[in-house]
């Protein structure tokens, strides 16, 4: 446990979902624009949660596992990767589900 | 607002965006509910160690159950929470989740980048994903 200790579980999933890539062909990294102009709605919405619930004091990091690095309002570096990682995650679970199914959903346009 | 309530709200939010606003209606297809079932699973583990490490500590005036103690795990389950977290973050996942679908999903339908579309799988996991 150290100030990496955040990171290590965004690190983490990055590597668990890493496979999907290749041997699912889920082609997200690969779709790089659509990927982008996913994560900057969410970066944004979430994060002024995120700046609300941490000035409210809903929750806190323990200083001991976070880098320390502020980006804004009181949001730790470790938060902001949070928002952008699991996104990630989340659409390579998705891709990988259609491409082991081949169930729609419904972006497929003209066949 | 409370944790508890804003992560409702959260949750109905993205549910109008979803059928509403978007109109990608991801909550009726399959390929949603069994891709947030292995995302889910996975939020459980790894949301797990940031709590049950004390990574992150809740205040119990914001959530059902109580604040996070200073040193050690707060409870594994009860007390409003599920694998060491708030069952708020239940809500707060499932709003991140859907929220990232629903716009993944309507810019391929606006026809930013459809293409290249996933799979199919490679030869050597068929056998493991049951792949017919």
């Amino acid at each position: 446990m150290s100030q990496f200790a955040y990171l290590s579980v965004l690190a983490g999933c990055l590597v668990g979902t890493s496979w999907l890539e290749f041997f699912l062909r889920t082609r997200v990294y690969q779709r790089t624009i659509r990927l982008v102009l996913t994560i900057i709605p969410v970066l944004i919405v979430f994060s002024i949660w995120d700046a609300y619930a941490i000035a409210q004091g809903h929750w806190n990091f323990d200083s001991r596992y976070v880098t320390g690095v502020i980006v804004f309002a009181d949001i730790p570096l470790d938060e902001i990767l949070f928002f952008i990682v699991i996104p990630i995650c989340a659409i390579l679970s998705f891709e990988a589900v259609r491409s082991a199914r081949n169930w729609d959903a419904g972006d497929e346009g003209n066949q | 607002m409370t944790y508890t309530q804003i992560a409702l709200l959260a949750a109905l939010i993205m549910i109008a965006a979803d059928i509403y606003v978007f109109k990608t209606k991801l909550l009726f297809r399959r390929v949603f509910w069994i891709s947030y079932s292995i995302v889910v699973f996975f939020q459980l583990v790894t949301n797990g160690i940031l709590t049950g490490f004390g990574i992150v500590k809740y205040d119990g005036a914001a959530i059902i159950g109580s604040t996070s103690p200073q040193e050690g795990s707060p409870p594994m389950l009860g007390d409003g929470r599920i694998m060491f977290a708030p069952v708020e973050d239940l809500f707060f996942g499932f709003s991140l989740v859907l929220l990232t679908l629903v716009l993944w999903v309507w810019l391929g339908r606006t026809g930013i980048q459809r293409n290249p579309r996933s799979g199919p799988p490679r030869k050597s996991v068929h056998k493991i994903l049951r792949v017919k």
